[in-house]
């Protein structure tokens, strides 16, 4: 099986090509991407740091994130509650179309977002960004939950409820801590699509861009390129900082519940 | 018995067209070890969890101490419940599980610790206050569900199916303590099992159920030497049908003819139901003995061995009766100097009418 | 019963606080979901002449995006684009999915996984700019091939083109692939394959009538998972497709907002959308046999 092992970690650099090529042009001296490469700077940081439209960019994305991630998450949580504790008719219709977005290509969710908008007379603003983000982390935070609510017993909150505490301090003394780190990892994860996204801000941002959108109006300048990479890196680091946060909590929630590792997110 | 702490009265369940209870009546003496046994999905559970308010019934009535239930939530009765999966928190430590229902108690805080720091005295379990509740063994976890509902003085525990995730060894020691326990806090426990066994050794009375209703309840011996019906007779233990003819129904006591054994007369407490239609006669495998070498007795017939099969203490036999189709199976205690016979071997088998039940 | 009375008693029963927890996020995307989609519907049978929209109902926008050459030479196109990175995504994904499941040790599956999953969690937009450069007339993989002597000029069919688009999709959607082939691969019985095995099976002959036939739901889900979303990918074709690649979601893009024509916009969604239910629907239903039943 060693030829196996090969292919899996040729791969693996295959995957990681883009981001490990994307400091490299960030750091390097020199305003066209292509090698050879020509020495260290830090200028396209610093002058990331002069950009005023970048500033109004990271604000917007970042309170479209925030909000988006917490929206994603309450949904996420109602959901992902209702399909694995009750059963009610329609369930898997309902939960099924909840989790479409996932699979419905991105460009016809923002179009059709759009049309119907203007139709009802809103303007494209931060806040259609966010109805738009918020559809599509939905079915990322009910699939991270299930996982919560799978591996958590039900009879601990009947125990709960037999043992004297209301439905509701029952939540907030069982269910709340046990699903908890499902939560955060909902968070992070929510919060780093929302960040990255472009087609749905891209149609319904109207004038407030998001980094995404206008790191797009930048890559028409050839002479940004540099400044591009050297945001694009900040992004990639930030991602992957928030995905390493979200992996540790996901585990600390499964050895709290004292289970075994089985996987991934998704 | 006691009066009654729990009283169902016709309780009915319905999941959609699903008929899980159809009318429930018994009275649960206070202090008493009831078991409620049954094979699954003859609503044992569904009856367990209805008397602790998880489950809404859909007709009748449940009297706790003299109370209806109706309407009444789990969290506001006085029952506590030891999970089948014992349900123990795994972010809790073990110390904090044992105290987690006296969080509204008015107890000060030094009282709940020792309160918490007995109930795992009881339980076995003293020192064990600290460790995390996931590093747990399945016999530990036990214990704990066990002091945890305890702690709260209940009136009644709900036990479902405690002993099933067990294994052998542990599940015999569990139950002698958990009788033991019972004894001493001298609360009502009612125990769900399929384990018949089970609920012979522990229980004071046993409610037979099959599809959503009580075939029989009665103490563990009466259960086990007259059970009301065929269907009982074959859940516990091991039985004889040996189909039989009606010579003479007197009154009181009735006369059958058994083909290969031959006449009887039985008790009215030997005849559960007298509706007529095919009857036959029940006799536990222990109830019969063979013979050896010149033993006699007041009943014999004879037949030939069919089958044997050899248990250490025990010798179960087939055997073919002479002058019928029937096969009987009886067993033997392999004692000292008592021969084990082998297949085509003759044998004399000595019966009493007295250890028969009749069927119809 | 009174009518307040009945009514908190439906709440209480199982399927009411059910519906009760669902009915937000499942209005939510009733409203942000079902409700746009009707209206591209609805849109897709207007016309529009300038910024006025003609609500008369017409089968115009369907009768000319069927029949010009252009509309469907572009949703040809991107069929075509999109199966080649399914089968090229599927092929390269399966034998990841089988090396993690099958040769990883139990408690190194889940850090390769989270390797894997990584790069799909950064910004698509970068990833997808820096393919531009990897593949570009002096980028690396040139640069790379040149300087082996394998080649003596830059090749020029990787970039611009549908190549491209495949290459870096295929690149985009690899986790979507490997995960769902991962858990059909992990939902295997260790012991069929000692079955196998044991019946007089080699090993390869034990992988195409056990572990494969067995995988293929995943392989099926990894299948429409990847295929489905590329269909209207829209940044890929324009950042490497250069004329030759570009595809549906392009055109869809053009329509709305360069040329006003947001009922042929609708339209082209309409069918792009109608050609990936049918082709889905297709899929599943010509392996159902062996999908059947798991």
């Amino acid at each position: 099986m060693r030829g196996l092992k090969v292919y899996a970690i040729t791969y693996l650099v295959f995957l990681y090509a883009p981001i490990i090529l994307l400091p490299l042009f960030a750091f390097n001296d020199g305003t066209i991407i292509a090698f050879p490469l020509q020495g260290f700077t830090l200028d396209w940081f610093v002058e990331l740091a002069r950009t005023e439209a970048l500033h109004d960019a990271t604000v917007n994305s970042i309170f479209i994130a925030v909000t988006t991630a917490i929206l994603a998450t309450c949904f996420g949580l109602f959901a992902a509650r209702a399909g694995n504790r009750h059963s009610f008719p329609g369930k898997g219709g309902i939960l099924g179309f909840v989790m479409l977005p996932l699979v419905l290509p991105e460009i016809i969710v923002a179009v059709s977002l759009l049309v119907a908008m203007l139709q009802v007379g809103l303007s494209p603003s931060i806040w259609t960004v966010i109805a738009g983000h918020v559809l599509i982390c939905t079915p990322f935070s009910i699939a991270i939950l299930n996982g919560s609510f799978a591996n958590m017993d039900k009879s601990l909150e009947e125990a709960a409820v037999d043992l004297g505490e209301t439905p509701v301090s029952t939540f907030r003394l069982v269910t709340l801590p046990l699903v908890m780190p499902g939560i955060v990892a909902s968070l992070l994860i929510c919060f780093t699509i929302s960040l990255d996204e472009f087609i749905i801000a891209f149609f319904l941002s109207g004038n407030e861009p998001t980094l995404p959108v206008y790191l797009w109006g930048q890559l028409r300048f050839p002479g940004r390129l540099p400044v591009i990479m050297a945001l694009g890196t900040i992004l990639v680091i930030l991602s992957i900082l928030l995905l390493v946060t979200a992996e540790y909590f996901r585990r600390r929630g499964l050895r709290r519940a004292g289970l075994e590792d089985t996987g991934g997110f998704l | 018995m006691r009066g009654p702490i729990i009283t169902l009265e016709g309780v009915q369940k319905y999941y959609g067209e699903y008929h899980a209870l159809r009318g429930i009546d018994a009275e649960i003496g206070q202090g008493e070890f009831f078991s409620l046994l049954g094979p699954s999905g003859c609503g044992k559970t569904t009856l367990l969890r209805a008397i602790a308010g998880f489950e809404d019934i859909s007709g009748g009535r449940i009297l706790l101490d003299g109370r209806d239930m109706d309407g009444v939530p789990p969290n506001r009765r006085p029952t506590n419940m030891v999970f089948q999966s014992y349900a123990i928190f795994p972010h809790l430590s073990v110390a904090e599980n044992v105290g987690f229902g006296l969080r509204k108690s008015p107890m000060s805080g030094a009282e709940k610790k020792t309160a918490v720091g007995e109930a795992l005295e009881m339980v076995g379990l003293g020192g064990y206050g600290g460790r995390a509740a996931h590093a747990l063994s399945g016999g530990q976890r036990q214990r704990v569900a066990l002091a945890r509902a305890l702690i709260l003085k209940p009136k009644v525990l709900l036990l479902d199916e405690p002993l099933s995730a067990l294994d052998k060894k542990m599940r015999e020691q569990m139950q002698t303590e958990l009788r033991r326990l019972q004894r001493q806090v001298g609360i009502t426990f009612i125990l769900v099992t399929h384990d018949q066994e089970e609920a012979l050794i522990m229980s004071d009375r046993i409610a037979v159920m099959f599809e959503g209703g009580i075939a029989q309840l009665a103490p563990p011996q009466d259960l086990y030497r007259r059970p009301a019906s065929r269907k009982v007779g074959e859940f516990i233990g091991m039985m004889n049908f040996l189909p039989a003819r009606l010579i003479e129904a007197g009154n009181p006591s009735v006369e059958v003819e058994v083909p290969g054994l031959g006449r009887a007369i039985l008790e009215p407490d030997q005849c559960p139901m007298g509706t007529g239609g095919e009857i036959s006669i029940g006799l536990r495998p222990e109830s019969m003995t063979l013979l050896f070498d010149g033993q006699n007795a007041e009943r014999v017939a004879q037949g030939v061995v069919e089958e044997r099969t050899y248990y250490g203490d025990m010798t179960y036999y087939d055997i073919r009766l002479d002058g019928a189709p029937n096969i009987v199976q009886v067993s033997m205690r392999n004692m000292p100097g008592r021969r084990v016979l082998d297949r085509g071997d003759r044998a004399d088998l000595a019966w009493d009418a007295r250890a028969m039940v009749l069927f119809c | 019963m009174s009518q307040t009375a009945r009514l908190r008693r439906a709440f209480r029963t199982d399927s009411g606080k059910g519906l009760t927890l669902v009915a937000p996020p499942f209005i939510y995307a009733l409203v942000m979901l079902a409700a746009p989609l009707g209206t591209i519907l609805l849109f897709s049978f207007w016309t529009q002449d300038f910024l006025t929209i003609d609500r008369t109902f017409t089968l115009d926008n369907y009768r000319e995006a069927l029949s010009d050459p252009l509309y469907s030479e572009l949703l040809f196109r991107s069929l075509r684009i999109a199966g080649a990175v399914t089968v090229v995504t599927v092929l390269l994904a399966f034998p990841i999915a089988y090396f993690v499941s099958f040769h990883v040790r139990p408690d190194r599956k889940s850090l390769w996984l989270f390797l894997i999953t990584i790069p799909f969690w950064t910004s698509y937009l970068i990833r997808v700019f820096l393919w531009r450069v990897i593949l570009a007339f002096d980028g690396p993989v040139n640069g790379t091939l040149m300087g082996l002597g394998i080649i003596d000029e830059p090749l020029s069919w990787i970039l611009y083109n549908a190549n491209a688009v495949i290459i870096t999709l295929a690149h985009a959607f690899a986790p979507f692939a490997i995960l769902p082939i991962f858990v059909s691969l992990e939902k295997i019985d260790r012991s069929l394959l000692e079955a196998a095995r044991d019946l007089g099976e080699s090993r390869v002959a034990t992988f195409f009538r056990v572990t494969l036939p067995l995988a293929m739901p995943g392989v099926l889900a990894a299948i429409l998972i990847v295929f489905i979303p590329t269909i209207g990918d829209y940044v890929t074709p324009r950042l490497v497709g250069g004329s030759g690649g570009t595809m549906i979601a392009n055109m869809i893009q053009t329509q709305f907002m360069r040329l006003n024509n947001a009922p042929m916009g609708a339209t082209l969604a309409v069918i792009a959308m109608l050609s990936v239910t049918v082709i889905s629907l297709l899929l599943v239903f010509v392996t159902r046999r062996w999908t059947r039943g798991r």
